[in-house]
Formats: structure tokens, C-alpha cells, sequence
């Protein structure tokens, strides 16, 4: 169990509804779902999701914390933002997915190998490291997070629409060597650190 | 008859003239309908049209006016002549707009047209003015019974529109349910906190009233009379009994808390189990500060439990929802929060059901952190923790959780007083000298509110679940009980606001029918209306069938037993004129002749003709509008049919129908309103009186040898313009597979 996970336990007790509200983003629009369902009903990946948001609602207020955070749920959550739009009582229900995306990961509750975090976590690095997005690396990230045998499979499997990008000059190899960066990536870089540091201030994760 | 004059109006506007050979209509007014003067206009219903008419009654003493343009429902205004008989024939929303246009239809509409003029000059020659019965005693004094917020509000609403208003209450103190309670659900923006529930403010008001005269620790002992002349006798807890005059009746008499005994496996009658009521006196004791249980422990965590004994289908419990319950528990969950937001609060509902603005209230509540835990409680264990287990109906799971203290939302029971049908049925036994019956009878009596002196029982009728009387659908104060409002929780459950705003609406309805009273006029739904039912009791058999068909109790019976008729009870919807197998009972202007003579005025034509004659009976509530409806929106129909309307299908006597059969008519079509539970009956039981009645002509119809087809029963709702259009061509289609009637040519 990571640190953080042990500290927010000993901090909330059984309160997981108002650890989502100090510590999730848009958290405190939980408890104002009124359990129509609308947003069950109109995500489109819903057959496919463990919880709805309809259920992860109620269960932040049924206390249900290890279930929701460790739940697969909310990283199914492709934004289309249908549920925003539907919602009678106008949650941000995709934030607040999102945001508990977010907090899971932080705590280090997520499942071992949830797609989705995954290529969120190898994005941000990647990003992060330049200021720009090195499509080369990035790639080759993804065909290797699964070992080197895997790697080259997917990158053959890959390899034609890999090479018809490169020559309509879509990805340039070079970039394979450190690729192009922003001005003063550094400064981005300390930017960055700075605002998470307020961010965890204000949600107490600090 | 010497003295009467009678004349027809022809108008020719509108397309009238266009389209029908007016010249022909004035001929038929003449020679068949022996009119004395005939006019035609070209705009009957401008001002000069009217003056004509006008002048025609001031000069030529005219006292009886037919008059041949748009529908009866159309131009009232202009064509008023009160002191006159005035009969409608329906030329544009009843034929020229109805019928088809084209020239290979003209000979049919012209047919049509002809027949609803002489059906008019019929009618109007068996017309007379009412004379109405001016009382210039009757009493404009309103009894509100019920001390609570909605007696007080009805009482405050009457006196303050400037009418005598006599209060009785049962316990020693006005205020009712609002006296236990900490405060009430917000009646105004931003519907965000509860607020003060202003019953003392509003009690003390009506003590300091000069027009309003309270009478604490009473009952009413005997109601008598009719609307205008109520003789109430109020009997104080002492033993003294006053006397009052009233006008009109506001009955508020409230409602019961469901008991907590019948929830055992709620948790009811367990420590730390309480119902709202319970928790509103928890809350007043605490007075703002901490709420704590009865043992003297703080309240740390409560649980709501919604529906508790209420909307059950297993018939153990109320099968209703009471309405104000989810808003009530979203007050007093508030009453915590407000107090300690660190306090649990989770209400547990199936359906969270907030009316009116409570959506507001609700999210007030949810904003201030109280949970709201969709689930169903199937076992609540009172004591220092209570324990609630249910079913998670989200999470689909069954669970439970702990609380301090555990509030039952259980439902209203009305004190609407006593059940007439058990009544009826006690009163037979007993006089059939039954003793367990005359107990129950005396019991019974012990729970009335209003008791009666009226044959058909000590209370108004009760409708379902026990409450009292209301029109639901269309007009919720009025009650079977003519010039008896029902206001509040008695009538349906309800919340404060909900009663106050009833309460406004019956003290409103008590002052019209009192006023309508001593004017001698009926009350709602034919407010206008100066006649009232004539009997020639010579004629009359002693069947009772008025007296027991009368929908509003407004028959009584004398000594020998012939009917006693209440003319302020009485709603003029001519019932027992339909219910009279001798035909005794009339009205000045609504008769068995009055509609008679316009079924035997319509011209039937010869079996080889091939053209059908279809007589339709039709309630001027719903069913006359909807056919004018048709004709308004040019769905066109049949121009073999015949419209007369009628107060009510209940005001429909067999021997219309006997007769119209018998003078050669193809078919009878008979259109009232819905009846059964859901009624829309202006008269509440007419059309339903109807019905019945006319399932025994079947019958008759057989002895005839006529196919049980040629009468038909239809409910029209007035919006169905168009449906009735198609109704009648399908009949007409009907008809023409089954063939002519064998009665024609016989009559």
C-alpha cells in the first residue's frame, strides 16, 4: 500500500465521500447525483463499464472506497461527454471520472496493466521530457511496455503504417536520437512541478 | 298558451345563407314549426341583429325565441335574453361545417338543416322561463369545520372576503398538526431552508377576526338543510349545544398519523424509533439546540426510512403515497445538518417524489450534505444503535448500517368520517333488526365529522382509501355534497402549502355556492341556471329511484315517501328526470317533452329513400363540444345524424330512446363522459347512472325486434373532435350493413 493510500486512510476514517470532495477534482458534485441514471443510460461504453457513474456515485456515498479506486470504471471514460450534456442536475461527470482516474493513480490503486493509464503515464513522461510530443519514442514506448519479444512483434505488425507515415514525412525517424524540444524546457519542467506542488497543497496530498 | 308568441331568428351569416335555401328554413319555421313571426338576418349576432330580436320581445310581446344560427355554445352573450324561452338550432357547427362540401351533398344538408329547425321550434314551444326562487333569508355564513392550517386558511380566506365565518374545532386550540411541529416545508423562494410554520401568528389572527366566531372543544352534532339554510348544531365538550345558520360548509377535518404499532418489522414501537410526527417533537424540545433522543443521548447519526407503511401492495398497509413525506424527511434531515454538519444523514427512499418546488428543497439538502440512499428497508432493530438492513437498490446488494436514532415516514389517514356504503349497509341490517348492526351503527355515528340529517348518510361520499369526495379530474373542491367543500389532507394527502392553497380554493367555492343559494341559482356546474326539478307527485309511484340515482344526496322523502327535492342541493344535471319510470320530473326548460318533441320533430324518410336516421344523444359537457369541435375543424361527418344535447347522459330517459326506435330511427348513439374510477362526469354518477340504465333496454329493444346494434354507448372526452367525427361515419357505415330499421313507417 503506498504512502499516500495509508495517509488519506488515517485521514478520512470511513468518510470516502468527503475524501472525494476535498481530495478529487469536481468531487464535491457527488452527493449532488440524484440516481436517475441518465448518464447509465447514455454513455456509450456503458455495457463495457464494471460500475456506471450512476453506481460509482453511490457508492462514494455508500463508502464503498477500495471497490471504486481500484475499479477499472472510470479509465473506460472516453469523454465524449454525453452524460455532461444529459445530466438534469448538471454534474461534470466526465471531470469528475477523470478526477478519480487521477486520484486512483496517485494513491497507486490502479489495476496493474490498465490500458489506459498506462498510455496516460507514458504520454505525460514523454511530454513532459521535451515540452513536445516525440511521436517516435512515444510509439516505440507503447510496442515495448510489454518486453522486447512483444515489441518487435507489435512494431512488424505495425511496420507498414509505420513506413506510409514516414514517407508522407507524417514521422520523422531522426527523432528516434532526443528529437525537437520547446524553448527553456527546463523552466516548463519547474513550471509544472511548481503547480503540482499547489495542486497536493490544496488537496491535502502534500 | 294565449299569452305566449312565438318567433324565429334565422341567420344567414357566417356562410349559412351561401350555402342552405334560408327561404326553405323560413318556410319549415312556418308551416311545420307554426312560428308567429319568422326574421331572417344576414348578421343575427351584431348589434343590429340583436336589436331585433329585442325589439321583437318589448313590442310584439314575443316570449319564446328559436334561434337558427351557430352552435348553442357559440355567442351567448349576444344571444342573452333572459327573459324569454330561447332554443339553438346548430345550422353552422352542426351542418354546414359538419357536412361535406359540394353540390352532390346539398339535398342531405338541407334535409339536416330543415330537421334541427323544426327540432327547435319543437323544443322551444315546451320551454318556459325559469322563474327562479329568490330567498331573501338564505344565510351567507360559512362553517369551516377543522381548526388545523387548512381550516384556518379556509376560515381566514372567508372572512377576510368579507363573510361571516363560524370555526368549530374538536381539541381546545387552533393549530392542529402545525402545533407539534418544529417548523414546515419552505412555501417560498428560494425554497432553500424550512421555515416557521405561522400557525399560532395565523391562530391568533382569527381570535382577534371580527367576522369570525370560534367555537374550541366542539363537534358538529347535527347538519341539516341544504346550502343557504344549514341548521349546524354545535356541541361543546360541556354539554351545551348552539345553534348556527350557514350558508355553506368548508369541511377540514385533517388526518391521523399512520400508527408506528403497525410497523413492527420497521422497528416500530422499538426505542429509538420514531415517525416524523415524533421527530417534529424531538426537534421542538431541542429548540434549535442539539437533537437528542428520548433516553437524553445526542443524536450523532439518523437514518430516514421512506414509505414506511405506505404505497404497499400486499394490503397490510396504505396502498398510497402520501405526498408530503419525501420533503418532509429532506426538512427534518436539514434540522440536523443546519444544526451539526458533522451529523450522518441519509434518507433512504424507492422513489424520491418532491412536488411543487421541493426539487429546490432537495437539492438545498443534498448541497448541505445530507445522503440520499436509494434502498428498501426490510428490517430496522431499535435500541442504543439502531440497526437498519435493506437492499441497496443501485448496488443491488443487500446491506445495512447503524444509526442513533431511525424516523419512520409514515403516511396521512383522512378523518373524512364516516364510509357511506358501510354505512348504507349497517342502516339495513339494523332496521332489519340486526343488534350488532345498531352497535355498529351507534359507533359509526361516534366518528362522523358533519353528521348529516340527509338520507343518504351522515357524511359526504368517500371516494378511495377513505378520503373524502372530490371531482378529482377537472374540479377537486366540489364533492357530491352539494354547497360541502373538502379542503386539505382530508381530500388527498398532502403538505401544508398543498392544503392551504385547498383551503383557499374551497373557502372560494363555500362563498359561491352560498351566494349562488340565495339567488336561487345552482351551484357548479351550472352556476347560471335558475331551474330546479318539479315533480307532479300525483303521478308518482313511491319507486324511490330518484331519491337513490341523485348524485348529490339532494333528494329526501317524506313521510309517505315521496321525494322531498332540496333545490340548493340540487346541481340540476336531471338525473332523476332520467331515472323516472313515469316521467314526473321536469325542469322549466329541460324536459321529457322539451327533448321528446325534438326526436319526434325530425322528419324520418322512407325505407326506399336509403337514408338512415340516427339519432344522437349527446352530454353538453364533453360530447357537445366535441362534436361542435368536429364540425369547427371540418372533420366532416354523416348529415343522416341528429344532435340533441343533454345535461348529463344520467338526464337521458329510456322513453327518448323507446321513442326515437319507434318513430323509424335507424339508430341511437349515446355519448357521455368517462365513467368508473376514473370519471370525468361533470355530475360525478350520471353517465355511469346512464350506462347502467341502458343496459337494461337491450331488453325492451328485443321485444321489438330490433338488433341490440341500432342503440350504442360511447365516452367522449371533449378534446375528441376529430374521434367522434370517425365515430359517427363508422356508425353510419354500421348501420348500413345491418339495413333500415323494420320499425320505419309504423310510427
Amino acid at each position: 500500500m503506498s504512502e499516500a493510500n495509508t495517509q488519506a486512510l488515517a485521514r478520512y476514517k470511513n468518510n470516502f465521500l468527503k475524501e472525494v470532495e476535498e481530495r478529487v477534482e469536481d468531487g464535491q458534485w457527488v452527493k449532488m447525483c440524484m440516481q436517475c441514471g441518465v448518464c447509465a443510460g447514455s454513455c456509450p461504453f456503458g455495457p463495457h463499464w464494471e460500475h456506471s457513474p450512476q453506481k460509482i456515485f453511490m457508492m462514494i456515498r455508500a463508502g464503498k472506497r477500495e471497490e471504486v479506486l481500484t475499479s477499472d470504471s472510470m479509465w473506460m471514460c472516453t469523454s465524449c461527454y454525453n452524460c455532461i450534456v444529459r445530466c438534469p442536475r448538471k454534474l461534470p461527470i466526465t471531470h469528475i471520472m477523470h478526477g478519480l482516474a487521477n486520484y486512483a493513480n496517485r494513491l497507486g490503486l490502479v489495476p496493474k496493466g490498465q490500458p489506459t493509464r498506462d498510455i496516460a503515464v507514458l504520454f505525460w513522461k514523454n511530454v513532459v521530457k521535451n515540452g513536445r510530443v516525440n511521436e517516435m519514442t512515444f510509439s516505440l514506448a507503447m510496442y515495448f511496455r510489454d518486453g522486447l519479444g512483444q515489441g518487435i512483434k507489435n512494431a512488424m505488425a505495425m511496420k507498414d503504417i509505420g513506413l506510409g507515415l514516414m514517407k508522407a514525412k507524417r514521422l520523422n525517424p531522426m527523432e528516434i536520437f532526443g528529437g525537437h524540444t520547446c524553448k527553456d524546457k527546463s523552466g516548463l519542467q519547474r513550471m509544472i512541478a511548481k503547480a503540482r506542488e499547489i495542486e497536493d497543497k490544496r488537496r491535502g496530498l502534500a | 298558451m294565449a299569452d305566449n308568441k312565438f318567433a324565429a331568428y334565422i341567420c344567414s351569416g357566417c356562410g349559412i345563407g351561401d350555402i342552405l335555401d334560408v327561404a326553405k328554413l323560413e318556410r319549415v319555421a312556418k308551416v311545420e314549426g307554426k312560428m308567429q313571426i319568422i326574421k331572417t338576418h344576414p348578421f343575427l349576432c351584431n348589434e343590429e341583429g340583436v336589436k331585433m330580436i329585442r325589439d321583437d320581445i318589448a313590442n310584439e310581446g314575443v316570449t319564446h325565441v328559436c334561434i337558427a344560427a351557430c352552435s348553442r355554445r357559440a355567442k351567448v352573450e349576444a344571444f342573452s335574453f333572459p327573459t324569454v324561452a330561447l332554443s339553438r338550432a346548430n345550422l353552422r357547427e352542426g351542418v354546414i361545417w359538419a357536412v361535406a362540401e359540394g353540390s352532390e351533398h346539398d339535398e342531405v344538408r338541407q334535409e339536416m338543416a330543415e330537421d334541427y329547425v323544426r327540432m327547435s321550434c319543437a323544443e322551444v314551444k315546451k320551454m318556459t322561463v325559469p322563474a327562479g326562487n329568490v330567498k331573501e333569508s338564505s344565510s351567507r355564513k360559512i362553517l369551516v369545520v377543522g381548526g388545523g392550517m387548512s381550516g384556518m386558511t379556509a376560515a381566514k380566506a372567508a372572512a377576510d372576503a368579507g363573510y361571516e365565518v363560524v370555526l368549530v374545532e374538536k381539541t381546545g386550540q387552533l393549530g392542529g398538526f402545525a402545533n407539534q411541529m418544529w417548523k414546515r416545508m419552505p412555501f417560498n423562494a428560494p425554497y432553500a431552508e424550512a421555515q416557521p410554520t405561522g400557525a399560532a401568528e395565523l391562530a391568533a389572527e382569527l381570535s382577534a377576526h371580527p367576522k369570525v366566531k370560534i367555537y374550541l372543544n366542539s363537534t358538529v352534532a347535527e347538519t341539516a338543510g341544504a346550502p343557504g339554510r344549514f341548521k349546524v348544531k354545535i356541541a361543546a365538550e360541556s354539554g351545551s349545544v348552539s345553534e348556527e345558520l350557514c350558508g355553506a360548509i368548508v369541511q377540514a377535518s385533517g388526518f391521523t398519523t399512520y400508527p408506528l404499532e403497525k410497523l413492527p418489522e420497521l422497528g416500530g414501537g422499538q426505542p429509538n424509533v420514531v415517525d416524523q410526527a415524533g421527530l417534529e417533537a424531538l426537534a421542538k424540545a431541542a429548540n434549535g439546540g442539539p437533537i437528542k433522543r428520548p433516553d437524553g443521548k445526542e443524536v450523532k447519526s439518523v437514518v430516514f426510512i421512506q414509505c414506511a407503511g405506505q404505497r404497499d401492495d400486499s394490503g397490510t398497509h396504505l396502498p398510497y403515497c402520501s405526498g408530503h413525506c419525501c420533503g418532509t424527511s429532506i426538512k427534518q434531515a436539514m434540522y440536523f445538518k443546519d444544526q451539526n454538519p458533522d451529523i450522518d444523514t441519509v434518507v433512504m427512499y424507492t422513489d424520491l417524489r418532491v412536488p411543487g418546488m421541493g426539487e429546490d428543497f432537495y437539492r438545498s439538502a443534498q448541497r448541505k450534505g445530507v445522503i440520499f440512499t436509494k434502498g428498501k428497508a426490510s428490517k430496522v432493530t431499535g435500541g442504543d444503535t439502531c440497526k437498519v438492513e435493506f437492499k441497496d437498490l443501485i448496488l443491488d446488494e443487500d446491506t445495512a448500517t447503524e444509526a442513533d436514532l431511525v424516523v419512520l415516514a409514515t403516511g396521512q389517514v383522512p378523518n373524512a368520517g364516516v364510509n357511506l356504503d358501510e354505512w348504507t349497509a349497517t342502516v339495513t341490517a339494523a332496521e332489519s333488526g340486526d343488534e350488532a348492526a345498531k352497535t355498529k351503527k351507534a359507533e359509526l355515528q361516534k366518528i362522523s365529522v358533519l353528521n348529516l340529517n340527509y338520507r343518504q348518510g351522515p357524511d359526504m361520499p368517500q371516494l378511495k382509501y377513505g378520503f373524502a369526495d372530490s371531482h378529482f379530474i377537472c374540479f377537486p373542491y366540489e364533492t357530491r355534497r352539494t354547497g360541502i367543500y373538502a379542503a386539505g389532507p382530508m381530500r388527498r394527502p398532502m403538505d401544508m402549502f398543498q392544503a392551504q392553497e385547498d383551503a383557499t380554493g374551497a373557502a372560494l367555492k363555500a362563498i359561491q355556492a352560498a351566494e349562488n343559494a340565495a339567488l336561487g341559482r345552482a351551484a357548479h356546474p351550472r352556476a347560471w341556471d335558475l331551474s330546479f326539478p318539479k315533480a307532479r307527485l300525483e303521478g308518482c309511484t313511491q319507486c324511490k329511484r330518484c331519491t337513490v340515482e341523485c348524485p348529490f344526496g339532494a333528494i329526501d322523502e317524506d313521510e309517505k315517501r315521496f321525494p322531498v327535492f332540496n333545490e340548493e342541493r340540487c346541481r340540476r344535471c336531471g338525473t332523476c328526470m332520467g331515472a323516472c319510470p313515469v316521467r314526473v320530473i321536469s325542469f322549466e326548460n329541460y324536459s321529457c317533452d322539451t327533448v321528446g318533441m325534438q326526436v319526434k320533430a325530425v322528419e324520418v324518410p322512407d325505407e326506399d329513400e336509403e337514408k338512415p336516421r340516427i339519432l344522437i344523444l349527446a352530454c353538453e359537457n364533453d360530447a357537445y363540444p366535441a362534436i361542435d369541435m368536429a364540425g369547427m375543424q371540418r372533420h366532416t361527418y354523416s348529415a343522416f345524424v341528429r344532435v340533441i344535447p343533454v345535461r348529463c347522459l344520467g338526464s337521458v330517459n329510456t322513453i327518448w330512446i323507446t321513442d326515437a326506435l319507434n318513430s323509424g330511427y335507424d339508430g341511437v348513439m349515446m355519448m357521455g363522459c368517462q365513467k368508473g374510477e376514473n370519471y370525468q362526469c361533470h355530475f360525478v354518477k350520471g353517465s355511469e347512472m346512464a350506462y347502467y340504465r341502458l343496459g337494461k333496454v337491450g331488453d325492451t329493444m328485443k321485444g321489438m325486434g330490433l338488433e341490440p346494434e341500432r342503440m350504442q354507448t360511447y365516452e367522449i372526452a371533449i378534446t375528441d373532435g376529430a374521434r367522434v367525427a370517425k365515430l359517427i361515419n363508422d356508425y353510419v357505415a354500421q348501420l348500413n350493413e345491418l339495413g333500415p330499421s323494420p320499425m320505419k313507417g309504423f310510427g
